[in-house]
Protein backbone atom coordinates (compact mmCIF):
# COMPACT_ATOMS: atom_id res chain seq x y z
CA UNK A 1 0.00 0.00 0.00
CA UNK A 2 1.14 3.69 -0.92
CA UNK A 3 2.14 5.92 1.98
CA UNK A 4 3.73 8.58 0.12
CA UNK A 5 3.32 10.04 -3.16
CA UNK A 6 4.83 12.91 -4.71
CA UNK A 7 4.06 14.14 -8.00
CA UNK A 8 5.63 16.52 -10.11
CA UNK A 9 6.87 18.55 -6.82
CA UNK A 10 8.92 21.36 -7.64
CA UNK A 11 10.21 24.39 -5.27
CA UNK A 12 11.73 27.54 -6.04
CA UNK A 13 12.81 29.95 -3.44
CA UNK A 14 13.22 33.72 -3.64
CA UNK A 15 16.66 35.62 -2.34
CA UNK A 16 17.61 39.29 -2.87
CA UNK A 17 20.25 38.28 -5.64
CA UNK A 18 18.39 35.56 -7.62
CA UNK A 19 15.28 33.22 -7.99
CA UNK A 20 16.86 29.61 -7.06
CA UNK A 21 15.11 26.39 -7.98
CA UNK A 22 16.03 23.82 -5.36
CA UNK A 23 14.10 20.38 -6.57
CA UNK A 24 12.91 20.33 -9.91
CA UNK A 25 9.77 17.78 -10.80
CA UNK A 26 10.28 15.20 -8.66
CA UNK A 27 8.07 12.36 -8.29
CA UNK A 28 8.18 9.58 -5.85
CA UNK A 29 5.68 6.91 -4.53
CA UNK A 30 7.03 4.83 -1.21
CA UNK A 31 5.10 1.74 -0.50
CA UNK A 32 3.84 0.90 3.26
CA UNK A 33 7.00 -0.73 5.31
CA UNK A 34 9.91 0.33 2.67
CA UNK A 35 12.91 1.88 3.89
CA UNK A 36 14.20 4.11 1.06
CA UNK A 37 17.33 6.25 1.29
CA UNK A 38 18.04 9.33 -0.15
CA UNK A 39 21.43 10.09 -1.79
CA UNK A 40 23.06 13.04 -3.92
CA UNK A 41 25.55 15.46 -3.85
CA UNK A 42 25.83 18.33 -0.82
CA UNK A 43 23.83 20.90 -1.08
CA UNK A 44 21.48 19.32 -3.43
CA UNK A 45 17.87 19.53 -1.65
CA UNK A 46 18.18 16.54 -0.17
CA UNK A 47 16.58 18.38 3.52
CA UNK A 48 14.28 20.30 1.63
CA UNK A 49 12.57 17.54 0.36
CA UNK A 50 11.97 16.51 4.16
CA UNK A 51 10.70 20.05 5.12
CA UNK A 52 8.46 19.49 2.21
CA UNK A 53 7.11 15.56 3.09
CA UNK A 54 6.74 17.09 6.57
CA UNK A 55 4.47 20.08 5.56
CA UNK A 56 7.04 22.71 6.94
CA UNK A 57 6.72 24.48 3.29
CA UNK A 58 4.87 24.29 0.12
CA UNK A 59 5.86 23.31 -3.16
CA UNK A 60 5.70 26.07 -5.54
CA UNK A 61 4.39 23.04 -7.86
CA UNK A 62 3.10 19.55 -7.57
CA UNK A 63 1.13 17.28 -4.99
CA UNK A 64 2.14 15.55 -1.73
CA UNK A 65 -0.04 13.00 -0.34
CA UNK A 66 0.53 10.99 2.77
CA UNK A 67 -2.23 7.79 2.77
CA UNK A 68 -4.11 9.73 0.09
CA UNK A 69 -4.74 13.05 2.21
CA UNK A 70 -2.61 16.00 0.57
CA UNK A 71 0.29 17.88 3.26
CA UNK A 72 -1.52 21.12 3.93
CA UNK A 73 1.11 21.69 7.27
CA UNK A 74 3.15 20.14 9.85
CA UNK A 75 1.71 17.57 12.81
CA UNK A 76 0.17 15.04 10.25
CA UNK A 77 1.58 11.47 10.62
CA UNK A 78 5.07 12.59 9.68
CA UNK A 79 7.62 11.80 12.22
CA UNK A 80 10.87 14.40 11.95
CA UNK A 81 14.36 13.18 13.06
CA UNK A 82 17.19 15.32 12.93
CA UNK A 83 20.98 14.70 12.86
CA UNK A 84 21.78 15.29 16.15
CA UNK A 85 19.01 13.70 19.12
CA UNK A 86 17.63 17.89 19.88
CA UNK A 87 16.42 16.15 23.38
CA UNK A 88 15.80 18.61 25.68
CA UNK A 89 18.07 19.22 28.25
CA UNK A 90 15.51 19.89 31.28
CA UNK A 91 13.08 17.21 30.79
CA UNK A 92 13.42 13.60 31.59
CA UNK A 93 13.61 10.76 28.98
CA UNK A 94 10.03 10.26 29.85
CA UNK A 95 9.29 13.71 29.44
CA UNK A 96 11.25 14.06 25.70
CA UNK A 97 9.50 11.07 25.04
CA UNK A 98 5.91 12.71 25.75
CA UNK A 99 6.83 15.45 23.76
CA UNK A 100 5.16 15.01 20.60
CA UNK A 101 1.53 13.93 21.86
CA UNK A 102 1.94 17.02 24.22
CA UNK A 103 2.41 19.46 21.38
CA UNK A 104 -0.82 17.40 19.82
CA UNK A 105 -2.65 17.90 23.10
CA UNK A 106 -2.86 14.10 22.86
CA UNK A 107 -1.59 12.79 26.08
CA UNK A 108 -3.91 10.40 28.04
CA UNK A 109 -3.12 6.77 29.60
CA UNK A 110 -2.92 5.01 26.45
CA UNK A 111 -0.16 7.48 25.03
CA UNK A 112 1.61 7.00 27.93
CA UNK A 113 1.00 2.87 28.21
CA UNK A 114 2.53 3.35 24.73
CA UNK A 115 5.54 5.30 25.45
CA UNK A 116 6.56 3.70 28.49
CA UNK A 117 6.23 0.00 26.55
CA UNK A 118 8.83 1.39 24.16
CA UNK A 119 11.25 2.57 26.51
CA UNK A 120 11.16 -1.39 28.20
CA UNK A 121 11.39 -2.54 24.86
CA UNK A 122 14.39 -0.49 23.67
CA UNK A 123 16.37 -1.02 27.33
CA UNK A 124 15.70 2.61 28.19
CA UNK A 125 12.85 1.96 30.89
CA UNK A 126 15.24 2.28 33.58
CA UNK A 127 16.58 5.87 32.69
CA UNK A 128 13.38 7.10 32.12
CA UNK A 129 13.85 9.53 34.99
CA UNK A 130 17.05 10.48 33.74
CA UNK A 131 18.42 13.12 32.53
CA UNK A 132 19.73 13.48 28.97
CA UNK A 133 22.96 14.67 29.78
CA UNK A 134 23.24 11.24 31.65
CA UNK A 135 23.02 9.08 28.80
CA UNK A 136 25.60 8.16 26.08
CA UNK A 137 25.45 9.37 22.63
CA UNK A 138 23.96 6.55 21.05
CA UNK A 139 21.37 6.33 24.39
CA UNK A 140 20.15 9.25 23.57
CA UNK A 141 19.75 8.80 19.54
CA UNK A 142 17.35 5.66 20.60
CA UNK A 143 15.72 8.18 22.86
CA UNK A 144 15.15 10.85 19.78
CA UNK A 145 13.85 7.66 17.80
CA UNK A 146 11.59 6.40 20.64
CA UNK A 147 10.50 9.77 20.76
CA UNK A 148 9.92 10.19 16.84
CA UNK A 149 7.81 6.50 17.69
CA UNK A 150 5.21 8.46 20.24
CA UNK A 151 3.85 10.21 17.46
CA UNK A 152 2.52 6.97 15.89
CA UNK A 153 3.94 8.52 12.47
CA UNK A 154 3.13 6.76 9.29
CA UNK A 155 6.00 8.29 7.78
CA UNK A 156 9.32 8.69 9.21
CA UNK A 157 11.94 11.12 7.93
CA UNK A 158 15.25 11.05 9.00
CA UNK A 159 17.61 13.54 8.14
CA UNK A 160 21.38 12.08 8.88
CA UNK A 161 20.70 10.88 11.92
CA UNK A 162 23.81 9.02 12.01
CA UNK A 163 26.37 11.90 11.07
CA UNK A 164 26.95 13.81 14.87
CA UNK A 165 28.20 10.26 16.10
CA UNK A 166 31.79 8.93 16.17
CA UNK A 167 32.41 5.89 13.88
CA UNK A 168 32.18 2.82 16.58
CA UNK A 169 28.96 4.42 17.68
CA UNK A 170 27.59 4.88 14.40
CA UNK A 171 27.42 1.42 13.12
CA UNK A 172 25.55 0.49 16.33
CA UNK A 173 22.92 3.04 16.39
CA UNK A 174 22.65 2.59 13.16
CA UNK A 175 22.07 -1.43 13.30
CA UNK A 176 20.05 -0.20 16.63
CA UNK A 177 17.65 2.16 14.38
CA UNK A 178 17.06 -0.36 11.88
CA UNK A 179 16.16 -3.13 14.00
CA UNK A 180 13.82 -0.81 15.58
CA UNK A 181 12.07 0.48 12.75
CA UNK A 182 12.00 -3.23 11.46
CA UNK A 183 10.24 -4.69 14.42
CA UNK A 184 7.76 -0.83 14.74
CA UNK A 185 6.92 -1.84 11.25
CA UNK A 186 7.30 1.46 10.48
CA UNK A 187 7.85 2.82 6.51
CA UNK A 188 11.29 5.32 6.55
CA UNK A 189 12.89 7.75 4.07
CA UNK A 190 16.21 8.36 5.03
CA UNK A 191 18.87 11.09 3.66
CA UNK A 192 22.23 10.75 4.00
CA UNK A 193 25.27 11.94 2.08
CA UNK A 194 26.89 8.60 3.27
CA UNK A 195 26.12 5.80 0.40
CA UNK A 196 27.41 2.98 2.20
CA UNK A 197 24.99 3.88 5.33
CA UNK A 198 21.98 4.13 2.12
CA UNK A 199 23.57 0.80 1.32
CA UNK A 200 23.27 -1.04 4.09
CA UNK A 201 20.31 0.00 5.47
CA UNK A 202 17.60 0.52 2.45
CA UNK A 203 15.45 -1.36 0.07
CA UNK A 204 15.52 1.33 -2.11
CA UNK A 205 18.30 3.96 -2.85
CA UNK A 206 17.48 7.36 -4.97
CA UNK A 207 20.06 9.21 -6.60
CA UNK A 208 19.40 12.36 -6.88
CA UNK A 209 20.94 15.01 -9.16
CA UNK A 210 22.91 18.33 -8.23
CA UNK A 211 20.29 21.24 -7.34
CA UNK A 212 18.11 21.05 -9.02
CA UNK A 213 17.22 18.13 -7.47
CA UNK A 214 15.71 15.93 -9.80
CA UNK A 215 15.59 11.74 -9.60
CA UNK A 216 18.54 10.47 -11.64
CA UNK A 217 17.85 6.95 -10.90
CA UNK A 218 16.91 4.13 -8.15
CA UNK A 219 18.26 0.92 -7.34
CA UNK A 220 16.43 -1.61 -5.67
CA UNK A 221 18.97 -3.39 -3.39
CA UNK A 222 18.55 -7.26 -3.31
CA UNK A 223 20.87 -8.16 -0.11
CA UNK A 224 20.12 -9.80 2.65
CA UNK A 225 18.35 -7.73 5.32
CA UNK A 226 20.41 -5.77 8.41
CA UNK A 227 22.87 -3.37 8.15
CA UNK A 228 25.80 -5.25 9.98
CA UNK A 229 25.02 -8.68 7.42
CA UNK A 230 24.76 -6.42 4.67
CA UNK A 231 27.98 -4.50 5.39
CA UNK A 232 30.24 -8.09 5.48
CA UNK A 233 28.14 -8.66 1.97
CA UNK A 234 29.86 -9.47 -0.80
CA UNK A 235 27.76 -7.51 -3.22
CA UNK A 236 28.35 -4.63 -1.05
CA UNK A 237 31.31 -3.05 -2.80
CA UNK A 238 29.58 -3.68 -5.91
CA UNK A 239 26.56 -1.49 -4.99
CA UNK A 240 28.68 1.14 -3.41
CA UNK A 241 30.36 1.40 -6.40
CA UNK A 242 27.45 1.96 -8.51
CA UNK A 243 25.74 4.35 -6.75
CA UNK A 244 28.90 6.35 -5.85
CA UNK A 245 29.57 6.78 -10.20
CA UNK A 246 25.67 8.06 -10.86
CA UNK A 247 25.96 10.13 -7.63
CA UNK A 248 29.04 11.88 -9.30
CA UNK A 249 28.63 11.48 -13.05
CA UNK B 1 42.00 -0.32 46.91
CA UNK B 2 43.15 1.24 50.26
CA UNK B 3 45.73 3.58 48.63
CA UNK B 4 43.45 4.66 45.98
CA UNK B 5 40.95 5.43 48.77
CA UNK B 6 43.42 7.36 50.66
CA UNK B 7 44.55 9.41 47.78
CA UNK B 8 41.24 10.56 47.46
CA UNK B 9 40.89 11.62 50.80
CA UNK B 10 44.51 13.66 50.48
CA UNK B 11 42.65 14.92 47.44
CA UNK B 12 40.21 16.08 49.02
CA UNK B 13 42.08 17.53 52.01
CA UNK B 14 44.04 19.57 49.39
CA UNK B 15 41.54 20.93 47.97
CA UNK B 16 39.62 21.98 51.30
CA UNK B 17 43.28 23.43 52.57
CA UNK B 18 43.50 25.47 49.48
CA UNK B 19 39.94 27.00 49.98
CA UNK B 20 40.74 27.32 53.39
CA UNK B 21 44.02 29.25 52.46
CA UNK B 22 41.81 31.83 50.41
CA UNK B 23 39.76 32.67 52.75
CA UNK B 24 41.81 33.37 55.33
CA UNK B 25 44.20 35.40 53.05
CA UNK B 26 40.73 37.46 51.77
CA UNK B 27 40.28 38.06 55.58
CA UNK B 28 43.67 38.97 56.37
CA UNK B 29 43.91 41.21 53.68
CA UNK B 30 40.64 42.90 54.91
CA UNK B 31 41.98 43.77 58.55
CA UNK B 32 45.34 44.27 57.13
CA UNK B 33 43.31 47.69 55.50
CA UNK B 34 41.15 48.60 58.22
CA UNK B 35 43.94 48.89 60.27
CA UNK B 36 46.26 50.45 57.97
CA UNK B 37 43.50 53.06 57.29
CA UNK B 38 43.06 53.37 61.68
CA UNK B 39 46.88 53.37 61.86
CA UNK B 40 47.26 56.02 59.34
CA UNK B 41 45.06 58.30 60.97
CA UNK B 42 45.89 57.75 64.76
CA UNK B 43 49.40 58.72 63.78
CA UNK B 44 48.50 61.55 61.92
CA UNK B 45 49.79 60.09 58.40
CA UNK B 46 46.58 61.27 56.95
CA UNK B 47 44.39 63.89 57.93
CA UNK B 48 40.94 61.46 59.08
CA UNK B 49 39.28 64.97 58.48
CA UNK B 50 39.04 64.11 54.77
CA UNK B 51 39.53 60.32 55.20
CA UNK B 52 37.27 59.51 57.98
CA UNK B 53 38.34 55.98 59.89
CA UNK B 54 37.30 53.07 61.02
CA UNK B 55 36.53 53.60 64.33
CA UNK B 56 34.83 57.06 63.50
CA UNK B 57 32.84 55.43 61.37
CA UNK B 58 31.81 52.68 64.25
CA UNK B 59 31.39 56.46 66.23
CA UNK B 60 29.03 57.39 63.23
CA UNK B 61 27.32 54.18 63.42
CA UNK B 62 26.11 54.68 66.69
CA UNK B 63 24.79 57.85 66.77
CA UNK B 64 23.20 57.50 63.02
CA UNK B 65 21.26 53.98 64.82
CA UNK B 66 20.05 56.89 67.00
CA UNK B 67 18.90 59.25 64.63
CA UNK B 68 16.68 57.01 62.26
CA UNK B 69 19.28 55.36 60.20
CA UNK B 70 16.92 52.73 59.62
CA UNK B 71 15.00 54.72 57.62
CA UNK B 72 17.57 55.89 55.23
CA UNK B 73 18.57 52.28 54.86
CA UNK B 74 15.04 50.84 54.22
CA UNK B 75 14.21 54.09 51.87
CA UNK B 76 17.14 53.15 49.46
CA UNK B 77 16.48 48.87 50.22
CA UNK B 78 13.46 49.70 48.89
CA UNK B 79 13.64 51.94 46.07
CA UNK B 80 16.36 49.75 45.08
CA UNK B 81 14.30 46.48 44.93
CA UNK B 82 11.16 47.77 43.68
CA UNK B 83 13.45 49.39 40.67
CA UNK B 84 15.41 45.83 40.90
CA UNK B 85 12.22 43.67 40.69
CA UNK B 86 10.08 46.06 37.66
CA UNK B 87 13.43 46.14 35.00
CA UNK B 88 13.38 42.73 35.13
CA UNK B 89 10.28 41.89 35.37
CA UNK B 90 9.33 44.21 32.13
CA UNK B 91 12.05 43.95 30.30
CA UNK B 92 11.32 40.26 30.35
CA UNK B 93 8.66 41.05 29.08
CA UNK B 94 9.84 43.09 26.31
CA UNK B 95 12.17 40.99 25.50
CA UNK B 96 9.42 38.09 25.08
CA UNK B 97 7.17 40.52 22.99
CA UNK B 98 9.82 41.30 20.46
CA UNK B 99 10.97 37.78 19.79
CA UNK B 100 7.34 36.84 19.26
CA UNK B 101 7.26 39.44 16.49
CA UNK B 102 9.78 40.03 13.67
CA UNK B 103 8.16 43.00 12.87
CA UNK B 104 8.35 44.40 15.96
CA UNK B 105 11.83 43.82 16.47
CA UNK B 106 13.13 45.13 12.76
CA UNK B 107 11.16 48.51 13.82
CA UNK B 108 11.86 49.50 16.94
CA UNK B 109 16.02 48.14 16.58
CA UNK B 110 16.89 51.39 15.97
CA UNK B 111 15.40 52.86 18.83
CA UNK B 112 16.50 50.47 21.32
CA UNK B 113 20.17 51.14 19.93
CA UNK B 114 19.87 55.05 20.57
CA UNK B 115 18.29 54.69 24.10
CA UNK B 116 20.61 51.86 24.94
CA UNK B 117 24.12 54.45 24.37
CA UNK B 118 21.86 57.54 25.94
CA UNK B 119 22.95 58.28 29.31
CA UNK B 120 20.18 57.74 31.62
CA UNK B 121 21.16 60.71 34.35
CA UNK B 122 20.47 62.97 31.35
CA UNK B 123 16.88 61.81 31.74
CA UNK B 124 17.05 63.33 35.26
CA UNK B 125 15.06 66.20 34.98
CA UNK B 126 12.57 65.06 32.48
CA UNK B 127 11.91 62.17 35.22
CA UNK B 128 11.45 65.02 38.04
CA UNK B 129 9.01 66.89 36.78
CA UNK B 130 6.87 63.81 34.85
CA UNK B 131 6.79 61.81 37.55
CA UNK B 132 7.41 64.52 40.84
CA UNK B 133 10.38 64.17 43.33
CA UNK B 134 10.16 61.51 45.58
CA UNK B 135 10.51 57.93 45.78
CA UNK B 136 8.65 57.56 42.23
CA UNK B 137 11.25 59.24 40.46
CA UNK B 138 14.24 57.25 41.75
CA UNK B 139 12.55 53.88 41.08
CA UNK B 140 11.85 55.43 37.47
CA UNK B 141 15.54 55.81 37.26
CA UNK B 142 16.49 52.43 38.73
CA UNK B 143 14.10 51.09 36.19
CA UNK B 144 15.56 53.15 33.42
CA UNK B 145 19.02 51.88 33.83
CA UNK B 146 18.41 48.72 34.15
CA UNK B 147 15.46 47.89 31.57
CA UNK B 148 17.38 48.45 28.35
CA UNK B 149 20.00 46.23 28.87
CA UNK B 150 17.36 43.65 30.13
CA UNK B 151 15.68 43.87 27.27
CA UNK B 152 18.96 42.96 24.94
CA UNK B 153 20.64 40.34 26.93
CA UNK B 154 17.36 38.46 27.50
CA UNK B 155 16.43 39.00 23.69
CA UNK B 156 19.90 37.99 22.89
CA UNK B 157 19.56 34.92 24.25
CA UNK B 158 15.84 34.15 23.32
CA UNK B 159 17.23 34.12 20.17
CA UNK B 160 20.26 31.91 20.59
CA UNK B 161 18.00 29.03 21.03
CA UNK B 162 18.77 26.04 18.70
CA UNK B 163 17.40 26.20 15.45
CA UNK B 164 16.82 22.24 14.99
CA UNK B 165 15.02 22.43 18.16
CA UNK B 166 13.09 24.69 16.92
CA UNK B 167 12.66 22.84 13.46
CA UNK B 168 11.92 19.76 15.64
CA UNK B 169 8.69 21.24 17.26
CA UNK B 170 7.57 22.12 13.84
CA UNK B 171 7.74 19.55 12.36
CA UNK B 172 5.53 18.47 15.51
CA UNK B 173 2.85 20.88 14.80
CA UNK B 174 3.57 23.42 17.31
CA UNK B 175 2.82 27.22 17.68
CA UNK B 176 4.67 30.16 18.42
CA UNK B 177 2.58 29.96 21.64
CA UNK B 178 4.48 26.23 22.46
CA UNK B 179 7.43 27.00 20.86
CA UNK B 180 7.94 29.76 23.47
CA UNK B 181 6.91 28.09 26.55
CA UNK B 182 8.04 24.82 25.76
CA UNK B 183 11.29 25.58 23.95
CA UNK B 184 12.46 29.05 24.31
CA UNK B 185 11.85 30.15 27.99
CA UNK B 186 13.40 26.89 29.61
CA UNK B 187 16.41 27.24 27.40
CA UNK B 188 16.87 30.65 28.30
CA UNK B 189 16.98 30.22 32.02
CA UNK B 190 20.49 30.33 32.43
CA UNK B 191 20.39 33.63 30.31
CA UNK B 192 17.94 35.07 33.00
CA UNK B 193 19.86 34.03 35.56
CA UNK B 194 22.90 36.11 34.34
CA UNK B 195 20.55 38.91 33.83
CA UNK B 196 19.72 39.19 37.33
CA UNK B 197 22.97 39.27 38.02
CA UNK B 198 23.92 42.13 36.32
CA UNK B 199 20.62 44.01 37.47
CA UNK B 200 21.72 43.69 40.98
CA UNK B 201 24.88 45.86 40.59
CA UNK B 202 22.73 48.32 37.83
CA UNK B 203 19.76 48.72 40.32
CA UNK B 204 22.31 49.85 43.12
CA UNK B 205 24.01 52.21 40.60
CA UNK B 206 20.49 53.86 39.28
CA UNK B 207 19.06 54.26 43.42
CA UNK B 208 21.79 55.89 44.08
CA UNK B 209 21.88 58.31 41.21
CA UNK B 210 18.25 58.65 41.59
CA UNK B 211 18.77 59.79 45.08
CA UNK B 212 21.46 62.36 44.20
CA UNK B 213 19.17 64.27 42.34
CA UNK B 214 16.31 63.96 44.18
CA UNK B 215 15.65 62.75 47.80
CA UNK B 216 15.08 63.12 51.50
CA UNK B 217 16.05 60.07 52.41
CA UNK B 218 18.36 57.35 51.72
CA UNK B 219 21.79 56.33 51.20
CA UNK B 220 23.04 58.62 48.59
CA UNK B 221 20.77 60.90 49.95
CA UNK B 222 22.76 60.86 52.85
CA UNK B 223 25.98 60.94 50.90
CA UNK B 224 25.23 63.88 49.27
CA UNK B 225 24.64 65.98 52.13
CA UNK B 226 27.40 64.53 54.11
CA UNK B 227 29.51 65.88 51.04
CA UNK B 228 27.99 69.28 51.50
CA UNK B 229 28.69 70.17 54.99
CA UNK B 230 32.17 68.12 54.81
CA UNK B 231 30.82 65.67 56.92
CA UNK B 232 33.06 62.41 55.64
CA UNK B 233 32.28 60.59 58.41
CA UNK B 234 28.66 60.32 57.21
CA UNK B 235 29.78 59.85 53.65
CA UNK B 236 32.49 56.76 54.33
CA UNK B 237 29.58 55.59 56.64
CA UNK B 238 27.09 55.35 54.54
CA UNK B 239 29.19 53.72 51.84
CA UNK B 240 30.38 51.01 54.09
CA UNK B 241 26.29 49.91 54.71
CA UNK B 242 25.88 50.37 51.02
CA UNK B 243 28.59 48.07 50.04
CA UNK B 244 27.04 45.50 52.66
CA UNK B 245 23.48 46.03 51.27
CA UNK B 246 24.63 45.40 47.62
CA UNK B 247 26.67 42.22 48.40
CA UNK B 248 23.98 40.97 50.87
CA UNK B 249 21.50 41.60 47.74
CA UNK B 250 24.26 39.94 45.05
CA UNK B 251 24.21 36.78 47.67
CA UNK B 252 20.55 36.64 47.49
CA UNK B 253 21.29 36.30 43.31
CA UNK B 254 23.66 33.92 43.72
CA UNK B 255 21.16 31.72 46.01
CA UNK B 256 18.20 31.58 44.04
CA UNK B 257 21.11 30.79 40.97
CA UNK B 258 22.29 28.07 42.88
CA UNK B 259 18.66 26.84 43.68
CA UNK B 260 17.52 26.83 40.11
CA UNK B 261 20.78 25.57 39.06
CA UNK B 262 20.02 22.46 41.47
CA UNK B 263 16.33 21.66 39.90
Amino acid sequence: MEILKMENVSLTYQTAERETKAIENISLTIDDGEFIALVGPSGCGKTTILSLISGLIKPSQGTITLKDRPVTGPGHGVGYMLQKDMLFEWRTIEKNVLLGPEIGHKVDDEIKNEANELLRKYGLYEFRKHYPAQLSGGMRQRAALIRTLAMRPQLMLLDEPFSALDFQTRLNVCNDVYNIIKSEKKTALLVTHDISEAVSLADRVIVLSARPATVKKTFTIDLAQGPLLRRESAEFGKWFDLIWKEVVS
Amino acid sequence: MKTQKNEHELFLRKNKLKKIKIIVIQVSLLIFLIGLWELAAALGWIDSFITSSPSRIVAMLGKLSEQGLWVHIWTTLYECVIGFLLSTLLGIAIAVLLWCSELLRKVLEPYIVVLNSLPKIALGPIIIIWVGAGAKAIVMMTVLICIIVTVISTLNGLMATDEGKILLLRSMGANKWQILTKLVLPSSVPTFLSVLKINVGLAWVGTIMGEYLVSSAGLGYLIIYGGQVFKLDLVMTSTVILCVLAAAMYFVVALIEKFVRKT
